[in-house]
């Protein structure tokens, strides 16, 4: 009886990545046949270099993002603020290292408090006061990026610290260490939600908030939850992201990142109104992402032009994950196989 | 009852006397400083390049001891109509601004010409009808920047170079004309070709990131020359380039446009090669065209800001003097 159950929640599992899987192998069997060197991996210095690496090393933040955004969004919300947090994160961390002999353990410490704390106030806000999502989380969205600011005095903090580099440009066994970083995060927030109750209660409160509630779920602890947790994610994305480039750049941060994050989400077959979530399916979402980047530089197309087939095949994907799409389109197979 | 009203009557008048008492005595005092009253509004602080420029009005403005009326307009065009218009309603004697976007500037622009009051542009220009409505234009040249970065490169590569671009956020103005500058002077130069150009949005972590592609490209061994829209892509993709195993300045000539400190401190460390200025620092040139025009001077329609282009050899020297 329990190994049927199992398996048929694998099978669930499974399925659910077929979609964006399928998409991201589509895109990489173009770059195969069409894009030069885009497959080509070397060992250089101990460790794998190639395209392929760096499309993981990049897509790790949104990963990261992804990772607290598909819980959030898996309680009918939506967390904006996450791009603002990750340039809070990195201020603290440069202001932090560059200014007292404050160890590199402290530095962390403080910066993921702080990210914590950033979480704190969308969970209250949308927990406890009950504040629409995109509301509640586009104040800190709006207000976080100065905050990052006055941390900096508007201006790029660099530093030069080992191991606060090493969290963004360090190696570890031959990959980068945020491939690490984000496939442990993932690890930790599928054990989290899987091995215990708490995913039940994530995907009841998004699925049906008053029923929930009747069947004894506290909803308001459990959005808290979410939030925090996307905090968090955003605190370690802001650490990657600064610490790749060295420095705080406070205005430009993580910019724009909430969007991708939320994207990589609904590719991963997540719904934005709530209830069942697929995590893996939202790294995938991510990495679809990136690789998509990464193929419009290798493919030298215009920056101008290249939102365009960014756009067309994020599209193709969306329309593979629509159910209605997919009922009109086995119909039309079946017609012309009878 | 009357009486009542007779002693508030000459209350009044009391207090209305002394009022212009008091304003007479004003206005004799500010005739005999003869202080100049500038308005200036600025688009906001959005980068260190701005706050430079701003520090650098407001420094000299001081300096001068001219009164500075100074309003920010947090990137907003209505925000800076409203502090226009209230320049004119308190009188000053000079209105300088940057606007935040080209149109839009007609009726406002009209409003401080029917008052008399002379406009100075600073930093970005406007697109109207009638070019009565300002004075002159005091601001960086993009195209100049562009073509100055060209002639380095073509002086330093005699003429022959395999070109990487990071070009700047798409459709920002200093993205297009830096590029169309830069690609002018090329074009004179058989040797002299980009190979690869991508946007880096002015950052330094997409700078990082499109060099790192550049740099796997099968082509990527050909590249012998990088030049990027700003600074701080350059600096990005200095790094890559370290990662990569490539010695930036050396291996790969690279020259980039701003001038900012973290350009010169590459440079010292031989790792850029040269950065073309765009300089914020234009307070002494803007209250310099102020006084030129209360001294009732004719002044042309656009004032080039002073910039320099600046290599390797005087970055050590020229690192302590940078305020941006």
């Amino acid at each position: 009886m329990a190994t049927e159950r199992f398996e048929k929640k694998q099978a669930r599992w499974w399925s659910s990545l077929v979609w964006p899987v399928s998409g991201l192998a589509l895109l990489l069997l173009f770059d195969l046949c069409f894009t030069d060197g885009f497959f080509k991996l070397e060992v250089r210095d101990g460790h794998l270099y190639g395209v392929l690496i760096d499309i993981l090393n990049h897509g790790s933040k949104v990963m990261l993002l992804a990772l607290g955004m598909t819980l959030v969004i898996a309680t009918g919300g939506v967390d904006l603020s996450v791009g603002a947090v990750m340039a809070i994160a990195g201020a603290v961390a440069a202001r932090l290292i560059n200014t007292t002999n404050v160890s590199f353990p402290v530095v962390i410490g403080v910066t993921l408090a702080v990210a914590i704390a950033a979480g704190c106030w969308n969970g209250l806000l949308v927990g406890a006061f009950r504040i629409q999502p995109i509301v509640a989380t586009l104040i800190l969205m709006v207000a976080g990026r100065g905050v990052a600011m006055l941390i900096t005095d508007g201006q790029i903090i660099t530093f030069t610290e080992p191991w606060l580099t090493y969290i963004g440009n360090g190696h570890l066994l031959g990959l980068p260490f945020p491939v690490w970083l984000s496939g442990g995060m993932l690890l930790i927030t599928a054990l989290l939600t899987r091995r215990t109750a708490l995913g039940l209660f994530i995907e009841s409160v998004g699925d049906n908030q008053t029923a929930s509630t009747y069947a004894g779920v506290n909803s308001s602890t459990v959005k808290f939850f979410v939030y925090v947790f996307s905090g968090f994610c955003a605190g370690l994305a802001g650490l990657v992201a600064a610490s790749n480039i060295k420095c705080a750049d406070s205005n430009h941060a993580g910019l724009f990142l909430e969007l991708d994050a939320i994207l990589a989400v609904v590719v991963g077959g997540t719904l934005l109104t709530g209830g069942r979530f697929y995590l893996v399916g939202a790294m995938v979402g991510a990495l679809f992402i990136q690789t998509l980047t990464t193929t419009m530089y290798m493919r030298n197309v215009s920056a101008d032009i290249a939102p365009v087939p960014k756009a067309l095949a994020i599209l193709v994907v969306c329309l593979l994950q629509s159910p209605k799409v997919r009922t009109k389109f086995s119909g039309l197979l079946k017609r012309r196989g009878s | 009852m009357k009486k009542h009203f007779s002693q508030t009557e000459s209350l009044v008048k009391g207090l209305l006397g002394s009022l212009l008492l008091a304003t007479i005595c004003a206005v004799g005092a500010r005739a005999a400083e003869k202080k100049i009253v500038v308005g200036f509004s600025q688009i906001g602080a959005e980068s260190g390049w701005r706050t430079a420029n701003t520090e650098s009005i407001k420094a000299e403005a001081a300096k001068r001891g001219i009164e500075l009326k100074f309003a920010d307009a947090q990137q907003k065009q209505e925000n800076q109509i409203k502090a226009l218009r209230s320049f004119v309603a308190q009188g000053v004697d000079v209105i300088a601004f940057s606007p935040v976007v080209e149109t839009g500037w007609e009726w406002v622009l009209r409003e401080i010409k029917r008052a008399g009051i002379p406009v100075v542009l600073s930093d970005r220009a406007v697109a109207v009808t009638d070019d009565s409505l300002y004075v002159t234009f005091i601001g960086a040249d993009f195209v100049e920047e562009g073509r100055r970065a060209g002639r380095w490169l073509a002086k330093a590569s005699d003429g022959k170079a395999v070109i990487a671009e990071l070009v700047g956020t798409p459709g920002s103005a200093p993205a297009i004309d830096r590029k169309k500058g830069f690609t002018e002077v090329i074009g004179q130069y058989p040797g002299m070709k980009i190979v690869k150009s991508q946007s880096g949005d002015f950052t330094r972590a997409k700078g990082k990131e499109v060099m790192e592609s550049f740099l796997k490209s099968p082509d990527a061994k050909q590249i012998t020359a990088l030049f990027a829209h700003n600074d701080d892509m350059a600096l990005g993709a200095i790094q890559a380039m370290e990662e990569a195993g490539v010695k930036p300045g050396k291996d790969i000539l690279i020259v980039s446009i701003d001038g900012v400190h973290g350009a010169f401190e590459a440079m010292a460390a031989g790792k850029l090669n040269c950065t073309v200025e765009c300089n914020p620092l234009i307070g002494p040139q803007l209250f310099d065209a102020v006084d030129a025009i209360l001294a009732k001077k004719k002044l042309p329609k656009r004032t080039q800001v002073i910039e320099g282009v600046f290599e390797q050899s005087q970055a050590a020297a020229e690192l302590p003097n940078r305020k941006y």
